[in-house]
C-alpha cells in the first residue's frame, strides 16, 4: 500500500491511475489507445482501493453510486405506496376500524402491514437514513482525491495523457505571433493561463466542479434539519378547540399558556358591497370573506397542580385570522376551523288540551340543572340527559359522546294536577311517552347554538435548518449546471505544438471556443477523437 | 497511513449510525411512550369531588390509590364500575383509595350515573381538561395504579372484571 512516484517527480497516492501532476498512466489500462476516464482525474477513489477490513465493505457499499440510485427508486416506490389509501392522520375513525370497514380485505391487509403510518414507519426511516449516509459516503469519497488532483496538476503534462484526450490535435511548429495571439484571446475569455517553458494551461470554471459536492451539503442539512423534528420541544403541531367564552389550556406548553375565545366571527361577502365580486358571487352563491376569533393570550403565574383553577396573567388580545396567527415565544396559534354547536335549549310545559304554556324554562346544554321550579306547583326535572343520544344495542337510550350534537332528555313534569309527575321522553323532532298518554308535554321553544374556534398550535424551530438546507441546494445545482470546467492546453512536444482539451460538461461549446481563439492562425482545429471512434464503429 | 483511513472511516459511519439510531428511536418512543409510564411518579392533581370535598393525589401518601379516568357515553366504564365499587368497599380499610375522574360532563349527567349505579367512591370531574393531558388519557377507561409512594406500578385500558380490579388493589395495598 505504498505512495508511487511519477518519473515527473511527484509522489502519488496508492492506488493512482493518472499522475495527479503530468498525467502519465501508473497503471495500465486495458486498451491504450482508447479515450482515457476523466472523470476524477484519475485520481485515486479511495474506496476502489482498499477493501480489507469490514469497515472498509461498509464504506465501499455506500460510496457506490449504484446503490444509491437503487436506494432512491425504491425509496420512490415506497412513498407511492402511502397515497393509496389515506393515511392515519386524516381518518377520523380509529385506525384498526377504519381501514376495514371502508376498503374491505384490501384495507386490512394494508393495515396489517403498517401503511396506515407509512412515512412514519421505521423501515421508511432506515431507507432515508441510508440515502443520506450514502450521500455523505460517496461525496467524501469522490470529492476529496478530486480536490487535490486539480490542485497538484502541473501545466506541462505527459504525452500519453495529452494523446488521448478527447479532444487532440498536432501542428507541426507555431510562431510566436501565433502564440501570443491566442494566449491573448484565451485570456480575454476570462481563462486562467498558466505557463511554463512555452507550454501553455487555459483553465476556467474549475469551481463549478463542486457544484455537485455543495448540493449534496445542503441536502444533508435538510435531512438533518428533519432529523432535528425528533427532539422533544422543536417541533409542535396541535389541534385545539376553544369554545366561545370560554378558556383552554393551550397544548404542549407545559401547562404555561391559556387562550380565551371572546368571539367567532364568520363574514360573507357583500355583493351589494363588494361590488367587483358582483358577478362571482351571484355564481358562486355566499362565499366567505373572513374566519377570525378574538382571542386572549394568558400565562400562568405561580404553582399550581392540574386541576385547580390556575392563577392567570394576561399577555395579549389578538384576533386571529386565517394566516395571520398568533404569536408568541416561538409559538403560533393559527385560525384553522370552527364548528357550531348547539348551545341551550328552550322548552314549554305545555297543557296538551288547552295548549297554553304553563312555563318556560332554558337548558344549558352542558350544564343542565337537576330542577327548573316554574311556579305555580309546576316544575320539571331532567332525569336522564343524554347530551348525544342513541339507541344502544341493547335498544336502551344511550349517548355517544360527551358533545351535545343531538340531546335527548327523560323529563318528569309535576304539575299541581299531577303531583307524583309525568314522564315524557323527548329528543329532536322525537317525544316518546313511555307510560301512556301525558296529560303535558314539554314543547320545544328554541334554540341557540354557540362557535367553536378550532385552532393550530404550532412551533417550529428546525424550519430555518430545513430552508438554509435548500438554498444550499439551490446554490450546487446552479454551480454545477450553469457554467463548465474547461481546459485547454498548448504544449511544445519533440518540436511539434500538440493541443488538447477537456470539458466535464457541453463539450460542443469548449470545441466552438477554441475554434474562435484558433481562428486566422496556423493552428489548425483538434480533433474531436470520440466522434471518430463513433463513425469508426458504424464503420463509415 | 492505512491506520488513518480506518479510524477516520470508523469515525464517520459511526457519528452516521448514532444520528440514525437515535432518529429511530425517537420515532418508536413518541408513538407508544406513555406520557405517565409505569414506573414514572404520579403527577400530582387537585380536584373536587362531588360531594365537595377537595383531593389532592398527594393526600394519599402512604396508601395505594387506584385512579380511574371514565366518561358516561364509554359502555365498558359502565360496566366496570360496580366492579370497582365492590371492592371500593373491600379495600377501604385496608389503605387503598380509590379516586375517579369524570372527562369534562355535565354535573347532572355524573350525579345521574353515580346515583343510578349507587357508586360511593369519590368522584371528580375535569372541567378544564387539564389532568387528563397531564395523565396524557387518550382511549377509556384507563385505570393508573398507584403505590404508597406515589409511583405508578400498573396502567391498564379496556374494561375490567371484578377479578382484575381485586388483583390491581391488592398489588398496591401498602
Amino acid at each position: 500500500m505504498n505512495d508511487v512516484k511519477c518519473e515527473c517527480g511527484h509522489v502519488n497516492p496508492h492506488g493512482t491511475v493518472l499522475c495527479e501532476a503530468c498525467g502519465k498512466e501508473l497503471i495500465i489500462q486495458t486498451n491504450t489507445d482508447q479515450l482515457i476516464d476523466m472523470r476524477y482525474e484519475g485520481s485515486a477513489r479511495r474506496s476502489q482501493t482498499y477493501n480489507k477490513t469490514i469497515i472498509d465493505k461498509i464504506w465501499n457499499f455506500f460510496s457506490s453510486v449504484k446503490v444509491g440510485v437503487w436506494l432512491i427508486i425504491i425509496t420512490l416506490i415506497a412513498s407511492s405506496l402511502g397515497t393509496i389509501l389515506p393515511q392515519e392522520m386524516y381518518i377520523d375513525l380509529p385506525a384498526d376500524v377504519y381501514y376495514e370497514q371502508e376498503y374491505g380485505w384490501f384495507g386490512k391487509l394494508y393495515y396489517q402491514l403498517g401503511f396506515n403510518n407509512l412515512y412514519g414507519s421505521w423501515w421508511y426511516l432506515v431507507l432515508i437514513a441510508m440515502i443520506g449516509i450514502s450521500l455523505v459516503i460517496c461525496s467524501l469519497d469522490r470529492v476529496v482525491p478530486l480536490y487535490k488532483a486539480l490542485k497538484a496538476q502541473r501545466v506541462t503534462r505527459h504525452e500519453g495523457f495529452l494523446k488521448r484526450q478527447r479532444v487532440f490535435g498536432v501542428n507541426e511548429a507555431a510562431s510566436e505571433s501565433d502564440f501570443s495571439t491566442v494566449k491573448k484571446r484565451l485570456q480575454e475569455r476570462r481563462y486562467h493561463i498558466r505557463e511554463e517553458n512555452g507550454d501553455i494551461l487555459a483553465e476556467k470554471g474549475r469551481f463549478s466542479r463542486w457544484g455537485p459536492y455543495v448540493n449534496h451539503v445542503g441536502l444533508i442539512i435538510f435531512l438533518f434539519g428533519g432529523m432535528l423534528r425528533f427532539i422533544p420541544g422543536m417541533y409542535v403541531n396541535e389541534d385545539l378547540w376553544v369554545r366561545e367564552g370560554e378558556t383552554a389550556v393551550v397544548p404542549e406548553t407545559d401547562g404555561q399558556f391559556y387562550l380565551q375565545n371572546n368571539k367567532f366571527i364568520l363574514e360573507h361577502y357583500d355583493k351589494n358591497k363588494d361590488k367587483t365580486f358582483e358577478k362571482a358571487i351571484d355564481k358562486a352563491g355566499e362565499v366567505v370573506k373572513n374566519y377570525q376569533s378574538n382571542v386572549v393570550l394568558y400565562k400562568r403565574v405561580g404553582q399550581n397542580l392540574p386541576g385547580e383553577k390556575p392563577t392567570l396573567k394576561k399577555v395579549k388580545d389578538y384576533k386571529v385570522r386565517v394566516n395571520l396567527p398568533l404569536t408568541y415565544e416561538g409559538y403560533s396559534v393559527f385560525q384553522a376551523s370552527f364548528r357550531n354547536e348547539l348551545n341551550k335549549m328552550a322548552f314549554g310545559l305545555t297543557n296538551k288540551q288547552t295548549n297554553k304554556s304553563m312555563g318556560e324554562l332554558t337548558i344549558d346544554l352542558r350544564d343542565p340543572k337537576m330542577k327548573y321550579d316554574l311556579g305555580n306547583g309546576y316544575s320539571v326535572e331532567i332525569l336522564n340527559y343524554f347530551p348525544d343520544f342513541e339507541f344502544a344495542e341493547n335498544g336502551e337510550p344511550a349517548t355517544k359522546s360527551r358533545v351535545p350534537n343531538n340531546p335527548a332528555f327523560v323529563f318528569r313534569m309535576v304539575t299541581p294536577d299531577k303531583p307524583k309527575g309525568e314522564t315524557s321522553f323527548v329528543a329532536i323532532k322525537q317525544t316518546i311517552e313511555p307510560f301512556g298518554d301525558n296529560q303535558y308535554k314539554m314543547a320545544f321553544k328554541g334554540i341557540e347554538t354557540t362557535n367553536v374556534s378550532g385552532f393550530i398550535v404550532r412551533k417550529d424551530a428546525t424550519l430555518w435548518v430545513i430552508i438554509i438546507g435548500g438554498i444550499i441546494f439551490m446554490i450546487g445545482v446552479i454551480q454545477g449546471a450553469y457554467w463548465n470546467h474547461r481546459r485547454i492546453w498548448l504544449q511544445n512536444k519533440n518540436g511539434e505544438v500538440w493541443i488538447a482539451a477537456h470539458t466535464n460538461k457541453n463539450w460542443y461549446g469548449i470545441k466552438r471556443e477554441i475554434e474562435s481563439v484558433l481562428a486566422d492562425t496556423n493552428l489548425n482545429m483538434p480533433i474531436d477523437q470520440a466522434q471518430i471512434e463513433e463513425t469508426d464503429k458504424g464503420g463509415v | 497511513m492505512k491506520k488513518r483511513r480506518l479510524v477516520m472511516r470508523s469515525v464517520i459511519l459511526l457519528l452516521l449510525g448514532a444520528a440514525v439510531v437515535y432518529t429511530l428511536y425517537a420515532n418508536f418512543t413518541k408513538d407508544t411512550k406513555q406520557k405517565v409510564a409505569v414506573g414514572a411518579q404520579a403527577p400530582d392533581f387537585a380536584l373536587v369531588d362531588m360531594q365537595g370535598k377537595k383531593h389532592k393525589l398527594s393526600d394519599y401518601r402512604g396508601q395505594g390509590v387506584f385512579l380511574n379516568f371514565w366518561g358516561t357515553w364509554c359502555p365498558p366504564c359502565k360496566k366496570e364500575m360496580p366492579y370497582i365499587n365492590n371492592q371500593y368497599h373491600q379495600y377501604k380499610d385496608k389503605g387503598v383509595q380509590v379516586l375517579t375522574v369524570d372527562i369534562q360532563e355535565s354535573e347532572l349527567a355524573v350525579n345521574q350515573f353515580a346515583e343510578r349505579l349507587k357508586l360511593d367512591f369519590p368522584i371528580m370531574i375535569d372541567t378544564d381538561k387539564e389532568v387528563m393531558s397531564t395523565y396524557g388519557i387518550d382511549p377509556l377507561p384507563a385505570t393508573f395504579l398507584i403505590n404508597k409512594n406515589g409511583e405508578v406500578v400498573d396502567y391498564y385500558t379496556g374494561e375490567l372484571t371484578e377479578e382484575k380490579v381485586r388483583e390491581f388493589m391488592e398489588k398496591i395495598k401498602p
